[in-house]
């Protein structure tokens, strides 16, 4: 069965890239295939990534505060594309009052600091639609 | 002695511990510190073989300073009380730093905004949704003035944290003394201007490394002759640290910057006691509490000996390594987040019994956003306490001696040491960054920690034990995008306003010498007084340079 294919971007102007790290060796070390743009990415970077990637999943981390301009211009983007189906999560400082705005634009997915590495390999599992349309492992 | 200590410690083992260990077994079957290394059940003076006390450890105030570069120690003065702060516009950091001052706090600490630390204005597309969120934005003199408005910049110590645009952002302060007629000469504080840590950890690089370098050389050479009281580099492990490095690796890395800039000071045909006496440098005060103490005292010796032995410095003031220090924020929780404030009172502890020069303590809701005004208020109220109630100031080197804190001092610098040998024979720092050394470490080394956090071999209290479910939410700082707009007013303002002429005149003429060789102050201090942008500024810079781009590496 093909690998999970997973975008794992750092999007705006900031470089701690501890926790894209982490999370992209993680989600490797549990069987994914894993891409990292690097830091600095556009939203239409991360977009066109996630297209010739084919990927079924993005995740995208965010320390900064600049989630609430760049997860809305992403989801636009991933929708011109056809790429509704790809799952989009989020990890890093989001205030509390921001995860539902995120979530109703469509981001699965948003996940604090603290939280394990499993319960995002899990969250994964359990919610990616692969292109393939298998069900999920 | 060494026998007789020995036989001690072998007849104890066999007549005391064995028994106790028979009838109960220990926690765990090997004890670790939160880097990895392993910790023995007992230190006793066989462990302190290879440590000569009079040339190892020596006094407070004498060669290498392991025990402090002091002799009174806090007795004479306490550390610095610098708390780190910035949001939002000009206007808003202004009132906080009059808030801390009134509380006590004893320097300022400026934190930028990423459009600022990256040398773009909030007009640029990259600033979309970053403009005032994490530091203050500062876009040109006019945000300077504004930001130390009603502070005397001749009576107060500054710090700023910035690093690819450090010339230009402390050119606008330098200006800002001038027009509040305070002489440079007696101007006291400090630029980060550290780019190194940036390629290897905190990634706000703009420039590539070499011309970087060139910059702060330049800073070197422009600040012996015109600041001479200004601390030109903070040599920083923070960041090292708070990307996931062990303790060693913080040491060994940050004190091998330092080196580098030594190195690239006496290249460009600087005298070394010129300058090396306001290199100053930066720690973290992570959770670990002796290896951290261990750290501040190896990092101390090992200076002092380079110095000295490797680069020839004859000034004393060149050998004694003075730090700041700031409490880890990657240990802060989100979870439970009140018990932030006892693990930011344990590391500013830690610190203080390290000798730390200044410090910052974070506030317990930092794992969530920019700490509120109370939250900052508390974090300063720790260090007083722990600096007027626990009696800890009043003794120099309280730890000196300790058997397990002298060989954890030794063992801290032997590591650092290997970690030296293997970047010189890279060719240096540079060389070692740009094969992505110190980055692969580093990533290696925070992987790790996250699985042993895992695998619940290490315990974060609220986060893998100790769990509650159904927190309330505790009141945070929410920045909203009234900021950047605002920003954005005064920047259009601002280029209606000014001699765009002079401005361009000016941008030219930094383009010239960063082609050529001469130094980039003068020209920076130009462009800052006719109201250049730090954007325009470094777009300058990185038309003659270009920008760095480094390769992912996972």
């Amino acid at each position: 069965m093909r690998k999970l294919r997973v975008v794992i971007a750092k999007p705006g102007l900031d470089g701690h890239d501890r926790g894209a790290k982490v999370i992209a060796r993680a989600l490797r070390d549990a069987g994914m295939e894993v891409i990292y743009t690097g830091l600095r990415q556009t939203p239409e970077q991360i977009a066109s990534a996630a297209l010739q990637e084919d990927a079924d999943v993005i995740g995208l981390s965010i320390l900064s505060g600049a989630h609430n301009h760049i997860a809305p211009r992403l989801m636009e983007l991933l929708k011109e594309k056809g790429l509704d189906d790809v799952l989009v999560v989020i990890g890093g400082i989001i205030p509390d009052v921001d995860i539902p705005r995120l979530k109703a634009i469509g981001v699965r997915g948003v996940f604090l600091p603290g939280t394990p590495m499993q319960q995002i390999v899990d969250f994964i599992n359990a919610n990616v639609r692969t292109h393939a349309d298998s069900p999920a492992r | 002695m060494s026998t007789t200590a020995d036989t001690d410690k072998l007849r104890w083992e066999r007549e005391t511990l064995e028994p106790a260990l028979r009838r109960a077994r220990e926690r765990a079957a090997a004890f670790t510190t939160i880097s990895g290394r392993p910790i023995d059940r007992l230190y006793t003076s066989d462990d302190l073989e290879g440590i000569d006390p009079s040339k190892d450890i020596a006094q407070p105030g004498e060669f290498p300073y392991t025990r402090g570069i002091h002799p009174t120690g806090y007795r004479g003065k306490l550390w610095t009380m610098r708390q780190f702060a910035g949001y939002g516009t000009p206007e808003e950091t202004n009132k906080r730093y009059k808030t801390l001052l009134r509380a006590g706090g004893t320097g300022l600490s400026v934190a930028f905004d990423l459009p600022t630390l990256m040398g773009r204005d909030p007009d640029h597309p990259l600033s979309l949704g970053e403009v005032g969120k994490c530091g203050v934005n500062v876009t040109s003199l006019a945000d300077m003035e504004t930001l130390f408005d009603g502070i005397a910049l001749g009576e107060i110590t500054t710090s700023m944290t910035i690093n690819s645009p450090a010339a230009m952002i402390f050119a606008m302060y330098l200006v800002v003394a001038e027009r509040q007629g305070a002489a440079w000469t007696t101007l006291s504080g400090t630029i980060q201007n550290d780019i190194l840590k940036e390629f290897i950890a905190q990634k706000e690089y703009i420039f590539p490394p070499r011309p970087s370098m060139r910059i702060i050389t330049d800073i070197f050479a422009f600040c012996a002759n015109e600041v001479p009281k200004w601390n030109t580099v903070s040599v920083s492990g923070y960041h090292i640290r708070e990307a996931g490095s062990t303790a060693v690796q913080e040491l060994a890395f940050t004190l091998r910057d330092g080196l580098e800039y030594v190195r690239w000071g006496v290249d460009a045909g600087l005298d070394i006691d010129d300058f090396v006496p306001r290199i100053s440098f930066f720690f973290n005060a992570h959770s670990d509490f002796f290896e951290e103490i261990a750290k501040y005292r190896a990092a101390r010796k090992l200076w002092a000996h380079a110095m000295r032995d490797r680069f020839g410095a004859k000034n004393e003031r060149s050998w004694k390594l003075r730090f700041h220090s700031q409490t880890a924020g990657v240990s802060l929780t989100a979870q439970q987040p009140y018990n932030n404030v006892v693990r930011t009172a344990l590391q500013a502890l830690s610190a203080v019994l390290g000798g730390t020069n200044s410090l910052h303590t974070n506030s317990l809701d930092e794992a969530l956003a920019l700490p509120t005004a109370e939250t900052a208020t508390l974090a300063l109220r720790t260090q007083q306490i722990i600096a007027h109630e626990s009696g800890v100031a009043n003794v120099v080197d309280p730890l000196g001696g300790s058997y397990f804190v002298e060989k954890l001092t030794k063992d801290m610098e032997d590591g650092a040491l290997a970690y030296f040998d293997t970047i010189d024979r890279m060719g240096g720092m540079v060389e070692a960054i740009e094969r992505g050394y110190p980055q692969q470490e580093i990533a290696e080394s925070a992987y790790r920690f996250q699985q042993s956090v895992e695998r619940r071999e290490k315990i974060i209290v609220g986060v893998n034990d100790y769990v509650e479910t159904d927190e309330p939410p505790i009141e945070i700082l929410y920045i909203d995008e009234s900021a950047a707009a605002r920003q954005l007013e005064k920047l259009e303002a601002l280029k209606r306003s000014r001699d765009n002429g002079a401005v361009e005149r000016s941008l030219d003429r930094l383009r010239r010498a960063a082609e050529g060789r001469d130094n980039v102050m003068p020209p920076i201090l130009d462009a800052v007084r006719a109201y250049a942008t730090v954007g325009e500024m470094c777009d300058a810079l990185r038309q003659v340079w270009g920008e760095y781009e480094e390769v992912p590496i996972i």
